[in-house]
């Protein structure tokens, strides 16, 4: 689905990323991991076209990267859903116009039912018709994650879903991810929090991958 | 960048929830719609101007065209005689109509304006004039005048060439430059509904960057923003031309006397005209629009 190959990244002349391969297949939960800075959100802007490699081939659902046009990126996105660190949202909107907004820039609709289901999965019912400024940092992240799920992609990817909320919180956003992946849905997780990694062990075959030096690396089922 | 049917009707049509996705902002959408409306004002009164000016070239350009003057001035015994032969010249001249003496009443009228209602003419050296109306294939007035020289050396033509030409000259520009007005009026709404367009895509860049993410294409996000602008200087534009039409409508009526100014309107079919400047400048705006948010896009990809 997402593969990358010998893939070099930097800022300013500086690699953050060298050499990185990778290859997510459907159906995988992965963990990313490293320290902050390391070049998680960049590996993460890489798989979905928001960054276009330096070296290396990034390949999107069998497409090179490089030779997407700003149309086929649009549509790439549509099969990947993405939860942001510092999630974006448009604050004149509801909650549940922005959940579902992927629909609506790609012109598909969903009945007001399906989009209150899919809210109330996240636990955002009470929440439906409250603008974004309103939610609380937990709420947010549950949004986010309900707009990234509307259009059922086929990758989603989630950078520091965890970081803005405590531990409860935590568990339940893990829990949702685990039930997608379930799903068959392919799962990328970018966090620092090695007890989320852990309790998702429990739930789930992850394989956990760690930036240092630059390099991608293959952490060990057993962490 | 010419705007393609169907995109236009596309716009048009509308999509009533990818119109919220732009937030609405009060101060450019107030602009836009009073620079469409000042725009559209000047552009009825550009419009008048043109029309009027073509009107009175066209006039000048006939009523002269089609008359000639001949001016007798001769010694007060030889006056009749010679006046005379001018008739019979022109009797025999091919393309004259018909020829007639003014009357002495006639040039006391003429003459009025300069020397009063109580011009003793029968006193006074005034040249004595003939009316020449000419045919629509009209008179060779080299031979004329040859033969007016011979026939009664008093005798000189005016055909008013020297009178109509820079008169229908002065009108023809004048239309001219009532049509260059249209135009630059029609490039300065882009100029302004870009920059306002401009002005709002760098507003709202958080939103560009939340609808990419989700997977909007740039003809999706640019549409959300030509629609809401194309819809301003649409109703801001016909705001303009109504109030332009009005204040066309309430100028003194048109009349003989009046001259030029009071000639200044539309008249009959040409009250449609300025119907068409609200979809003109919509037009202007989708086109102005489209091309700043494409470009804009493009530069933020």
């Amino acid at each position: 689905m997402i593969e990358f190959e010998e893939v070099t990244y930097g800022y300013g002349g500086t690699p953050l990323l060298a050499e990185v391969s990778l290859k997510l297949a459907p159906g995988s939960f992965h963990f990313l991991t490293g320290p902050s800075g390391a070049g998680k959100t960049t590996l993460l802007k890489l798989c979905y076209g928001d960054l276009i490699a330096q070296q290396g081939r990034v390949a999107l659902f069998g497409q090179d990267a490089r030779l997407l046009s700003r149309d086929d990126v649009a549509l790439t996105r549509r099969r990947i859903g993405v939860v942001h660190q510092d999630q974006k949202f448009l604050d004149h909107l509801s909650v549940a116009e922005n959940v579902a907004l992927p629909l609506t820039v790609s012109g598909r609709s969903a009945t007001d039912d399906d989009i209150r289901e899919l809210i109330g999965w996240v636990g955002l019912e009470n929440q439906q018709f409250a603008k974004p400024p309103e939610l609380s940092g937990g709420e947010r992240q549950r949004a986010a994650l309900a707009r990234a799920i509307i259009m059922s992609p086929e990758v989603i990817l989630a950078d520091e879903p965890t970081g803005n909320v405590d531990w409860d919180m935590s568990l339940r956003l893990l829990k949702l991810m685990v039930e997608l992946n379930r799903m068959g849905k392919t799962i990328m997780i970018a966090t620092h929090d090695l007890n989320l990694i852990r309790a998702a062990k429990q739930q789930v075959q992850a394989r956990v991958l760690r930036i240092a030096n630059h390099r991608l690396q293959l952490a060990g089922s057993n962490l | 960048m010419i705007p393609r049917p169907s995109a236009l009707l596309h716009l048009l049509a509308g999509d009533a929830q990818a119109d919220r996705v732009v937030p609405p902002t009060g101060i450019t959408a107030r602009l836009t719609t009073f620079a469409a409306a000042a725009m559209a004002f000047l552009t009825v009164f550009a419009l008048a101007l043109s029309l009027a000016t073509g009107r009175l070239a066209d006039r000048w350009g006939t009523a002269l065209a089609q008359s000639s003057t001949i001016r007798i001035s001769a010694p007060e015994e030889q006056m009749d005689a010679q006046v005379l032969a001018v008739m019979d010249v022109l009797a025999t001249t091919p393309g004259i109509r018909d020829a007639r003496v003014l009357t002495d009443d006639e040039q006391r009228a003429l003459l009025e304006p300069w020397f009063g209602p109580d011009l003793p003419l029968d006193t006074l050296p005034v040249p004595r004039l003939i009316e020449v109306l000419e045919t629509e294939e009209g008179y060779d007035s080299a031979g004329l005048r040859a033969r007016l020289a011979g026939e009664a050396p008093g005798a000189v033509l005016d055909d008013h060439t020297r009178w109509r030409e820079p008169l229908v000259r002065a009108a023809d520009r004048l239309r001219a430059l009532g049509l260059i007005s249209i135009g630059l009026i029609a490039t300065t709404t882009a100029v302004i509904i870009t920059l306002a367009a401009s002005a709002a895509l760098a507003a709202n860049e958080q939103v560009i960057r939340v609808l990419r993410l989700v997977g909007a294409r740039d003809a999706y996000i640019a549409r959300a923003f030509v629609r809401r602008f194309t819809l301003r200087a649409l109703a801001g534009a016909a705001l303009g031309a109504a109030f332009g039409m009005a204040a066309i409508w309430l100028l003194p009526d048109a009349d003989p006397t009046g001259g030029f100014l009071t000639g200044l309107g539309f008249q009959g079919g040409e009250w449609l005209l300025p119907l068409l400047i609200p979809p003109l400048a919509a037009l202007v705006a989708f086109a102005a629009t489209r091309r700043a948010a494409l470009a804009t896009l493009k530069e933020r990809s």
